[in-house]
């Protein structure tokens, strides 16, 4: 029973939205905003074709490549970093200028030095979504409880055991809020990349449909795009609670205390 | 005289502290939180430090367990100068919440020393059942810490140093946080375990009654710039329990005398030789 209920509410809001939509399209033929019928019909030719080894798939490993690239670089460098002193001085007022750098204005300047290829769209995915990864394992890697951090000394756990048993777990919900806002950046970042300059991919596709007047086409592919991030915010989710268990479990028992 | 004198120490005392100063730098000048500290303990003994609020308890454990280094002289471990954590002490601290890993089950928390320091699984498991079943907690070993009470929370603590198997145990203030009944077994706890395994023990406490109850030696602090008040020999039986040591004349006698010195170091009255130097 308690799984039909949260059935209904994961596909009530949708199910009305669809709804709403087509009693408002209803009789009324609109060249902009097609029919849910008619986009239906258009979505299964559109993207139950070779459009899936042609477009979806590289625009997803592409995608996968360039927020692991983050994730893992952003990790390391922001384990480094918040662990020296010295090299946070040094660094932190430079990284926040990069940061604030929008990294489509980087596309040109990458199409220039890395020529039109996959290793260029992956490399401004990673401009953009490392940034949130890499503050947020700073701040976290800075936040170790200083208890804790003297507890773990007299044990003499220390080097590499205290990055994988002290400050990894401890920054890892920092860490997590930092790739929930990376995965968002990077869908964003993979559609701009493609579409500047390239033969292929999710925002190549779109905007070929936008110029040639194909309407439930480009609808369609922006349908696509949104049940790709539903479907990341879903294993991000999934992963989450797995991760970070203990997280929630304390703050549930301090919230109840 | 009520209170016997320091005793003469015969061997190589386990912990040695001599001429221990502490001087904080701060923005606003220098804030001497220790003067002059020295105290030696017998390998097996088990001493309570006991001090006015502010007398600069946490500091010397903290140099006591090389967390921190002291400005003047120094803290020997078995003869050995202390420069760091040492190998053979282990430390339990108040804040229960914060000293043990959160993500960790009560079991792994156990474990980590010992698998930090290569001790084999098999050796390894024997340790950690033994000492959660020690301390009463081998009916838990796969909850966190925190789905247990403070009291339970400071018990894994204890496992965790007892499974370590340190030649010294610091305690700060381990009992400062848990309600009054929980603190009288888990006092009980730590004499029995000091019994069972006759490691040497340092325990800081501001509770004067805690400090006769647990202690075979008690000494006193005086207020900042703290120096040793007083060191008096706990003469009450060894096997102790909460009610009938408690009821003891002599228990009295010794609560008076460690409370009439606490407050006498709170009114900044200082030892003879403190004021000489």
């Amino acid at each position: 029973m308690t799984w039909l209920k949260s059935l209904a509410y994961l596909v009530g809001l949708p199910l009305l939205l669809i709804l709403i939509w087509w009693a408002a399209t209803l009789g009324r033929p609109n060249f902009f905003f097609p029919a849910p019928g008619i986009l239906m019909d258009t979505f299964g030719e559109v993207w139950f074709g070779e459009r899936i080894l042609s477009d979806v798939l590289p625009s997803l490993g592409r995608l996968l490549a360039g927020v692991a690239a983050a994730i893992g670089i952003g990790i390391a460098a922001g384990l480094l970093i918040g662990s020296v002193k010295w090299l946070r001085a040094l660094l932190e007022p430079t990284l926040e200028f990069f940061r604030a750098v929008p990294p489509p204005v980087l596309v040109p300047v990458l199409m220039l030095l890395m020529g039109i290829t996959d290793s260029m769209k992956v490399v401004v995915i990673i401009s953009g979504c490392i940034w949130p990864v890499l503050l947020n394992t700073i701040e976290g890697v800075r936040a170790v409880d200083g208890v804790l951090s003297d507890s773990a000394r007299t044990y003499g756990v220390a080097g590499w055991a205290r990055v994988r048993y002290l400050v990894l777990p401890s920054a890892s919900p920092q860490i997590m809020a930092g790739i929930r806002q990376c995965l968002s950046i990077g869908l964003i970042l993979m559609v701009i990349s493609e579409m500047f300059a390239s033969s292929s991919g999710l925002g190549f596709t779109i905007v070929q449909f936008q110029r040639s007047f194909a309407i439930p086409e480009m609808w369609s592919g922006i349908i696509v795009l949104g049940l790709i991030g539903v479907a990341m915010s879903f294993i991000f989710q999934w992963t989450e609670r797995r991760v970070l268990r203990w997280y929630h479990g304390q703050k549930e028992v301090e919230n109840a205390g | 005289m009520l209170v016997n004198e320091k005793p003469a120490v015969k061997d190589q005392p386990m912990l040695s502290v001599r001429d221990l100063k502490k001087v904080y730098k701060t923005d606003g000048g220098d804030v001497e939180a220790v003067r002059n500290l020295t105290f030696d303990l017998r390998p097996g003994e088990l001493a309570c430090l006991v001090g006015p609020s502010g007398s600069g308890k946490t500091t010397l454990l903290k140099c006591i367990s090389g967390l921190m280094a002291p400005t003047e002289g120094e803290v020997l471990l078995n003869g050995t100068r202390v420069v760091g954590p040492p190998k053979k002490m282990a430390v339990v601290f108040q804040e229960y919440g914060r000293s043990l890993f959160p993500w960790m089950r009560v079991r792994q928390n156990v474990e980590l020393p010992l698998k930090n320091h290569g001790v084999p699984k098999a050796e390894r498991d024997h340790l950690v059942d033994e000492a959660l079943e020690a301390v009463g907690l081998a009916h838990v070993p796969h909850s966190y810490p925190w789905q247990l009470s403070g009291g339970m929370q400071q018990r894994v603590a204890i496992a965790r140093a007892v499974a370590y198997q340190p030649e010294v145990l610091l305690m700060d203030e381990p009992f400062a946080a848990v309600d009054a009944q929980t603190r009288a077994d888990l006092e009980d706890l730590i004499r029995t375990v000091w019994k069972k395994l006759r490691v040497t023990v340092l325990f800081v406490t501001h509770d004067i009654d805690e400090s006769v109850y647990l202690g075979e030696r008690v000494i006193i602090l005086s207020s900042s710039p703290t120096v040793v008040q007083e060191d008096i020999i706990i003469d009450l039986p060894e096997d102790r329990d909460q009610l009938n040591t408690r009821a003891l004349p002599r228990f009295t006698e010794l609560r008076h005398h460690v409370y009439e010195q606490i407050q006498l170091a709170k009114k900044g009255h200082r030892p003879a030789a403190a004021v000489v130097s």
